[in-house]
């Protein structure tokens, strides 16, 4: 851990909820609209923490629990992210599969608190999370293993940290491209993005995230909120380590060439929500599998 | 140059994924293409800086051949035959997906024990290749449609003919002509079969010629 570390972790704090505001702002540019504010989401959560929580009398502490959950786990997940040669506020060997399971938690505690409602409606969308996170899961386990065979490092910031074009055999760059579209495609699963959901949609027989998260809220809702827009960062950041393996020996370069990374990634985001329209749900598990695919061939590629 | 190469490569093994999860016949053929482009592009990025002009010529005539004009005649037939998707395979796209995992791990497998000059991406392009032969024999034996079998057809000669360029690389030219003659005489004779097939009968189907009677 070093200072700069701190410095990663106060900007992810921070600026997590602007990444939104960009994607919502390069959607309404591209559709010829004004769009939002840039700060939306922080005049949202502000509204949101002012209020009070109403909660069902069907529900029990699990649905209280859920959010709270949710933004400790992925607040854990976010300490061991490195962003790009910058190391995390915590590594130590084998930290990808805490980052995974972090994550994975959080999703538990969503899809418990979804379920304890014990509305029929939520209870579709807790099904078809945990059936497209079964799916995305590997493509992101197998895309960070292929990551480590080839830099032999086990631990996220020294694996992102050994990325840099000079040091790797020439594989590299075709292993890197690989591992950079299924962490793509998963980042866009798992942060609820548009070829797998839509994020505007309310109350429709179509959408998977939000509809789980429909009884919460004020400070809960807010949490929920907060949580998915860290969720983001993490992807974010560990992706922008991938596609960008540019490594100086100056941290502040470093933290810059990652925030870039991470901007980079958001327009790809705002261009992709831009450009395509929903997938059929019977055609998103089709999609996961080409990112398990793409991840399966980095790992063969590297271990050859 | 040589990452460049493995990026060739790996697009190349990438483009078989995409014809095995694939239900449009149309992006099939745009792959095949593609496919038939990409392995020129390999065939001058293996011999990188020393390209004979023989080789150059058979490059740009087999990119031609199997880049324009088959493309050409196969969209001609799916027009005639009115045939855009294959339906209902043997194999669904996903379980396809997977097997094509399998069979490159396999390719991989057996190219390793083989002896090939050059350095290790000649390897890795080996097995691209013969990975491109087992996609098309898997969509030969797996799809229904005449046209997805001739597709099949066209990327076992893809990868046929870049297998020779791997392994006899001074009788390049011989290979890729005689594979290539092959291929435009099978192709045109698919071609018209599957337009006569379709004037005569309402669908292409070959399942339901077997069940013809004399």
């Amino acid at each position: 851990m070093t200072l700069y570390s701190l410095i990663h972790l106060a900007l992810a704090l921070a600026g997590a909820p602007l990444l939104l505001g960009i994607v919502n702002r390069i959607k309404a540019k591209i559709g010829g609209r004004t769009g939002q504010p840039l700060l939306q989401l922080y005049y949202d959560l502000a509204k949101l923490l002012r209020k009070g929580a109403v909660y069902s009398e069907t529900t029990t502490w699990v649905f209280r629990a859920g959010p709270l959950v949710g933004l400790a786990a992925v607040v854990v997940a976010l300490l061991v992210v490195p962003l790009g040669g910058v190391p995390a506020v915590a590594s130590f060997t084998g930290d990808l599969v805490l980052l995974a399971y972090m994550l994975g938690l959080m999703r538990l505690a969503t899809v418990l608190a979804a379920l304890d409602t014990g509305s029929a409606f939520e209870g579709m969308g807790a099904s078809r999370e945990v059936q497209f996170a079964a799916l995305a899961e590997p493509a992101m386990l197998l895309g960070l293993a292929s990551m480590a065979v080839l830099t032999g490092k086990l631990s996220l910031s020294a694996m992102l940290a050994a990325l840099s074009p000079a040091a790797l055999p020439p594989l590299a760059a075709a292993a890197l491209l690989l591992v950079g579209a299924a962490v793509f495609i998963v980042l866009l699963a798992e942060n609820s993005r548009i070829p797998f959901d839509d994020p505007n949609t309310h109350l429709e027989l179509t959408m998977i995230h939000e509809v789980m998260v429909l009884d919460h809220t004020g400070p809960d809702f807010a949490a929920i909120q907060y949580g998915a827009a860290l969720k983001l960062w993490t992807y974010a950041a560990v992706l922008s380590g991938i596609i960008l393996p540019i490594r100086t020996n100056c941290p502040w370069c470093d933290l810059l060439v990652g925030a870039g990374g991470v901007a980079v990634v958001v327009v790809a985001v705002g261009l992709v929500e831009s450009g395509m329209a929903r997938l059929r749900m019977l055609r998103v598990p089709q999609l996961l599998l080409a990112a398990v695919v793409l991840s399966l061939l980095a790992l063969v590629l590297v271990l050859r | 140059m040589p990452a460049t190469l493995y990026i060739l490569i790996v697009v190349l093994m990438l483009l078989n994924f995409r014809l095995l999860a694939s239900s449009r016949i149309a992006a099939c053929i745009q792959t095949v293409a593609a496919q038939a482009v990409l392995f020129g592009a390999t065939a001058v990025a293996v011999n990188w800086p020393h390209v004979q002009w023989q080789m150059g010529l058979i490059v740009i005539l087999s990119v031609l051949i199997k880049a324009v004009l088959l493309p050409w005649l196969l969209r001609r037939a799916v027009r005639e035959a009115a045939a855009s998707r294959e339906i209902e395979p043997l194999v669904g796209f996903n379980l396809s997906l997977l097997l094509g995992v399998i069979l490159l791990g396999l390719c991989l497998l057996v190219t390793s024990s083989l002896q090939v000059k050059g350095d290790q991406s000649n390897g890795l392009l080996l097995a691209a290749a013969l990975f491109t032969a087992v996609t098309g024999l898997f969509l030969i034996i797996c799809r229904k449609k005449a046209i997805t079998q001739v597709l099949g057809y066209l990327t076992m000669e893809n990868g046929i003919n870049a297998f020779g360029m791997a392994f006899a690389v001074n009788e390049t030219l011989l290979v890729a002509m005689a594979v290539l003659l092959d291929v435009l005489v099978a192709v045109l004779v698919m071609g018209i079969a599957i337009y006569h097939i379709s004037r005569e009968f309402d669908h292409i189907d070959t399942d339901k010629l077997s069940a013809l009677k004399e």
